[in-house]
């Protein structure tokens, strides 16, 4: 083989003249001018420790120049195999473990897993329970839209708006170390009822929060509602079709906030949510703000339903009366034969629960938190898959992200309220 | 029924912005006199001021073993709270109390018993099962160290931070 030397490609003969335009020829293709003149597209990796994404969220954004031109989440970073940690032990042990699905609404987490499980073995707690449930609940549906609207509006510029959400949070932590003995991992129920009653002066407490919080909730929307800079970044961005929503399966606020009234406290109500009177906020535009403005009203809403459960509470127990599966209590544990003996077998061996499958969703604050529990009978669930809100509603991003600016994302995503240690379990 | 959110519609004089920038700053501004008073108090100066005695009784702080009146340790190493525990914190080593040991009716006691703080989470399990009301969560939330093994609660540390309980269900002695 020959080889090609410098003087034959600057004087080539007939034979590799031919090659040489041939080759041109080629290469003209290649050379042909972009149809867009800005340039190439940039990778941008936002996260996954990006103050804006609220965890450890990371997305890779295609930029044109300071346009998005695709968005892809890349989720997991916070994987803890919840779901198979759930598969290793008895249904009580894992309650501690759902605190730390949606850490911003621990209390909701219990009692839709207690519900889930509860389900299962087809138990249904006296009305009492079921209204304190109530309440944990709203309270953490309260807790959870101050900070998803405090970050909300601290990433598009309104810091204020922050601490005084955080405020608020901090009494409602007050609340919850007062009813379950931990400010934040509250544990608060089990299978077939609650740690404890609610303590002494708690309902009290809890009237006297809900009075103050409403002018403090007024004050945060009187910062932001009208706030033409606050308008401005959040009005048309980020906006998701009423289709769209169905068809993404978005759940809570973010599938609200494009107009489809489907809550399932309403929907399916569980825990006699049916007694309680409370409208269902909807948005007509499906942007950022109708998001925001959707959880605005779902937290007065909570007041007023707390406002009632404590006007109707009502007396008696608030436990499953179940002796086979419910501990026998400390008093008998303490002094009898029989109740230490069950004791032990019921620690050990857990619940009696039937083979079978079920599915129970709550409507948290985030949306749809689902337990999908495959039970062979037994103590241990042979599977537990945990349908989590802000996984789904994170899959919309690559749909909704592309046309907007980059300063645009800090907006969609505080809109989205979404938490990680959910979405990645 | 649902209720639709309605947008507001800014007036002309809200599209300049600047008044809206005084209403904030009137709010921001009534916040700042408030707190400089002392009207309303947010922040709590920690360490020099502490929560403690806003701490319910119930409160799930660091878990730690009692001894009764007459000093017996409670546990009698069942092992239940080291089922039980989520993270698997707790490790226990059983032993037999000799038979000349005042207790030797109690049988078993725990020759070491630690908890591994780095793993606990303070759920209160254990506390849940213990059938000997032997362990306790208590109110002590800063635990701190500088190794790993100094956060890893040996038996003595575990009754240092419990102390001594009174007015629990005695069975073992003539007290009950
Ligand atoms: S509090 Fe929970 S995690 Fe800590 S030792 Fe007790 S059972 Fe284990
Ligand atoms: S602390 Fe209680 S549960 Fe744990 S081993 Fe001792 S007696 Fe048993």
């Amino acid at each position: 083989m020959s080889t090609t030397t410098i003087h034959e490609i600057e004087a080539p003969d007939s034979a590799a003249k031919a090659l040489l335009a041939g080759q041109l020829a080629a290469d003209q293709g290649h050379f042909q001018p972009m149809e867009d003149l800005v340039g190439e597209k940039m990778i941008l990796n936002m996260g996954p420790s990006h103050p804006a994404t609220h965890g450890v969220l990371r997305v890779v954004l295609e930029m044109d120049g300071e346009v998005i031109s695709k968005a892809t989440p890349d989720v997991g970073f916070l994987h803890r195999g919840d779901e198979k940690i759930a598969e290793n032990m008895q249904y009580n042990q894992f309650v501690p473990y759902t605190d730390r699905l949606d850490y911003l609404a621990p209390l909701a987490n219990n009692v839709a897993y207690a519900l889930a499980v509860e389900k299962l073995m087809g138990w249904e707690l006296p009305a009492r329970g079921k209204a304190i449930r109530v309440l944990c609940c709203e309270i953490a549906r309260i807790s959870a839209h101050l900070l998803g609207l405090g970050a909300f509006a601290m990433d598009v510029g309104a810091m204020t708006v922050f601490l005084y959400t955080f405020t608020q949070r901090e009494y409602i932590y007050n609340l919850c170390e007062q009813l379950t003995g931990a400010r934040f991992t509250t544990s608060y129920t089990r299978v077939g009822g609650q740690i404890r009653d609610l303590p002494e002066g708690f309902v009290g407490a809890l009237a006297k929060f809900c009075d103050q919080f409403l002018p403090a909730l007024e004050e945060v929307d009187k910062l932001l509602t009208r706030n033409k800079i606050f308008l401005d970044r959040c009005k048309d961005v980020g906006i998701i079709s009423r289709e769209q929503a169905i068809a993404w399966g978005l759940s809570g606020p973010n599938l609200r906030g494009s107009g489809v009234d489907h809550d399932l406290r309403k929907a399916v109500p569980y825990l006699d949510y049916e007694l309680y009177d409370f409208e269902v906020p909807v948005g007509e535009h499906g942007d950022s703000f109708d998001r925001y403005l959707v959880r605005m009203e779902e937290m007065r809403q909570s007041v007023h339903i707390l406002r009632q459960v404590i006007k109707t509470l009502p007396d008696g127990p608030i436990n499953v009366v179940d002796a086979k599966n419910r501990l026998p209590g400390k008093e008998k544990v303490l002094m009898k034969m029989e109740e230490l003996i069950h004791h032990f077998i019921l620690v050990t061996e857990g619940l009696d629960a039937p083979a079978g499958e079920v599915y129970f969703a709550a409507e948290n604050p985030k949306g749809e938190l689902g337990f999908y529990i495959n039970s062979r009978g037994g103590g241990v669930p042979y599977r537990l898959k945990i349908r989590s809100p802000s996984f789904v509603n994170l899959s919309i991003l690559p749909e909704i992200l592309p046309g907007h600016l980059m300063s645009d994302v800090v907006a969609v995503l505080g809109s989205l309220d979404f938490v990680m240690g959910e979405c990645d379990r | 029924m649902a209720l639709v959110v309605r947008r507001p519609q800014l007036k002309w004089w809200e599209k300049i912005y600047l008044p809206v920038i005084a209403k904030g700053l009137v709010i921001t501004m009534r916040h700042f006199i408030r707190t400089l008073t002392g009207r309303t108090k947010v922040t709590m100066q920690y360490p020099e001021e502490k929560w403690n005695d806003q701490l319910p009784e119930h409160y799930r702080g660091a878990p730690a073993l009692v001894t009764d009146e007459q000093d017996r340790e409670r546990c009698v190493a069942c092992q239940l709270c080291e089922f039980i525990c989520p993270p698997r914190a707790i490790t226990i080593i059983p032993e037999e109390i000799p038979s000349e040991d005042k207790w030797a009716k109690v049988e078993k006691r725990p020759r070491a018993f630690n908890i591994d703080m780095i793993r606990c989470i303070y759920c209160g399990l254990c506390e849940e099962v213990c059938p000997e009301q032997a362990i306790f969560l208590r109110k002590d939330y800063a635990i701190t160290g500088e190794s790993r093994a100094e956060m890893v609660h040996d038996k003595a540390r575990l009754y240092e931070i419990g102390g001594r309980r009174v007015g629990l269900v005695n069975k073992w002695n003539d007290l009950k």
